[in-house]
């Protein structure tokens, strides 16, 4: 029964696809190529539209703002904070889970719990966490004998602040993923491993790891972008602000800035293609790592 | 039709139901010992995840003055539930509330009957380019959506929709990432029923509701919860294309209460308890749906 498209069948399909590909259209391929178009504008007059002139000013602009590297420079470090740390956290949490079966889902689910709640919200209460003087976590830290640390209004501590948060907030997902690619793995490997002697620590690195490979890429693909692309929570957790002085602007909210504030559009376009090409690159090398390293 | 369905299961089991490898594992951990401290260390992980929950909500209940007493209340004198009636009346909570049950149930809505009808092209109907489309469909799904803000905010403006519902709704009336799950599941549709009800007549759009959605619900409702908590959490795209007070959704005038309320902790715990609890009474009832809508984008993505 395999049939070769014909005209009638293109015309009825186009029926199907056509409200789709109108908001897809307008909303995602057409604003990606306008947006490579506008970091390029060099001179533009924001009220009437017109472009008098092309160059690659904008980029240059951005990569001579202090502003831009530092937003760079915080991106990076939100996204080594954050990564690593979870990967490590939700891989122990998902092993744990994987070894019990009664209150396996109860667990489960409170781990779950922080992905579905608005990323706004949340924010708020850790910025209430946080507090300096009746924040619940500098409580805690006198309670162990430390002096209370100005998470939120001391600029070396800002990114320390946003970092901690993330990894709350996405462990969850992880620990799905990890789940699923668990129980991908054959039991029979344990069991073989076992008659061999090989000990706890030994299974986990010679079966567990190289077979959670495939998982371990996606979830370090998927966490590195999404941690390039931090904004909400800076917004929130710093009220309407980069953090204090400054020292929490990624590069997200530099795009928000100098478009939503500023109405400097080109250069707004530029940050953005700049964020684009980091995220492919990273994507790239993950995938031709994943390629060397990881065996199936 | 129930041999369809077969499809789904073996994810869910994996996550739900008795595990084959665990059994093995468990013959490991025959050591009550290691058991117990598998079951300490999971408490406590967990009690830690949901520490900032619980000290919202009673931070919520609390009078001013034991909001900010030292050493911490964590269980207030007396519940004060009046607070949110009270975060009711300082802002338009009520109103946000049901702007963010319009726009996401709209927004929902929408982007099932687009993303359906598309998936169902995808899947089963022949076209020229059919295949090429698609790819490059795919390949958007790499771009920040965050690099589109600038364009569409000129193409909403240029469409005089700033300050309107619409502009908050019409963007997000489909999804790549909903067609691509959609489709997967469709295809999973035996074409022998397909090509069957073609033989008996019934119209392609006919098959479509009345046999592929059905045959396919658990994959819609994990695309449609997904959505849901997509659209009622999300906050730059309303932020920038609304400055009128009465338009905001929940996370855009929560934010903006942050600075209405001062230090008003109680009222601010309360607020985001108004602005969470939809979501987390959702999960609570859907949670199965929402995980393996997780785990299937993992799979695929």
């Amino acid at each position: 029964m395999i049939q070769k498209p014909t005209l009638k069948s293109s015309l009825k399909s186009l029926l199907y696809i056509a409200p789709m590909m109108l908001i897809v259209g307008t909303f995602n391929l057409y604003p990606i190529v306008r947006s490579f178009l506008m970091s390029f504008y060099a001179d533009y007059n924001i009220f009437t539209g017109e472009v008098s002139s092309y160059g690659i000013n904008n980029f240059i602009d951005i990569f001579k703002d202090p502003e831009f590297i530092l937003a760079i420079r915080n991106t990076f470090i939100f996204v080594l904070g954050v990564v690593p740390a979870s990967i490590a956290i939700s891989l122990g949490i998902a092993i744990l889970l994987n070894r019990v079966q009664v209150l396996s889902g109860f667990f489960r689910s409170i781990y779950f719990l922080p992905f579905v709640t608005s990323t706004v919200a949340i924010s708020i209460v850790w910025g209430w966490i946080y507090h300096s003087r009746f924040g619940l976590l500098n409580y805690a830290l006198g309670l162990l004998g430390f002096s209370p640390i100005e998470f939120l209004t001391d600029p070396s501590n800002s990114m320390l602040a946003l970092i901690i948060m993330a990894i709350w907030k996405g462990l969850g997902f992880n620990i799905i993923l990890f789940l699923v690619g668990l129980n991908n793995i054959d039991g029979n490997y344990y069991s073989a491993a076992k008659i061999d002697g090989a000990k706890g620590w030994q299974r986990f690195t010679n079966i567990t790891l190289p077979l959670l490979g495939p998982t371990m890429f996606l979830v370090s693909v998927m966490g590195v972008i999404n941690s390039f692309k931090v904004f909400d929570e800076v917004f929130a957790l710093f009220q309407s602000r980069p953090g204090p002085a400054g020292s929490a602007m990624t590069v997200v909210y530099y795009i928000f800035q100098k478009f939503y504030q500023e109405s400097q559009y080109g250069i707004a376009a530029a940050a953005g293609i700049v964020l684009f090409l980091i995220i492919l690159v990273f994507t790239l090398v993950q995938m031709a790592f994943n390629k060397k390293f990881v065996h199936y | 039709m129930e041999e369809v369905n077969h499809k789904e299961t073996p994810l869910m089991t994996k996550l739900f139901k008795a595990r084959k490898k665990s059994e093995t594992e468990t013959v490991k951990d025959s050591n009550p010992a290691s058991k117990i401290a598998v079951y300490i260390l999971l408490t406590i992980g967990s009690f830690t995840m949901l520490i900032p929950f619980l000290w919202m909500i009673s931070t919520a209940l609390k009078s001013p003055a034991e909001a900010v007493a030292m050493p911490p209340v964590w269980i207030p004198q007396i519940f004060r539930i009046e607070n949110f009636a009270r975060a009711f009346e300082v802002a338009p909570f009520g109103r946000y509330f049901l702007n963010s049950v319009l726009i996401t149930s709209i927004s929902t809505l929408g982007e099932l009957l687009t993303t359906i009808l598309a998936a169902f092209a995808f899947a089963k109907m022949k076209f020229y380019g059919k295949n090429l489309l698609f790819t490059i469909l795919i390949a958007t799904m790499m771009v920040p959506g965050e690099l589109l803000i600038i364009p569409n905010y000129l193409t909403i403006s240029k469409l005089n929709l700033i300050n309107t519902y619409s502009a908050m709704i019409l963007p997000y009336l489909a999804s790549v990432f909903s067609v691509f799950m959609l489709k997967q599941n469709f295809e999973s549709v035996p074409n022998e029923l397909y090509y069957a009800a073609k033989v008996d007549g019934t119209s392609d759009f006919k098959f479509l509701w009345m046999i592929m959605v059905p045959l396919s619900k658990s994959a819609i409702v994990a695309v449609a919860i997904l959505k849901i908590i997509g659209s009622w959490n999300s906050f730059m795209w309303p932020l920038i294309v609304t400055n009128e007070r009465l338009l905001r959704p929940l996370p855009v005038g929560l934010q903006a209460f942050t600075t209405e309320a001062g230090t008003q902790y109680e009222l601010l715990m309360a607020a985001s308890t108004i602005v969470i609890a939809p979501m987390i009474i959702i999960y609570l009832f859907l949670q199965r749906y929402i995980i393996m809508g997780v785990a299937k984008s993992g799979l695929k993505g």
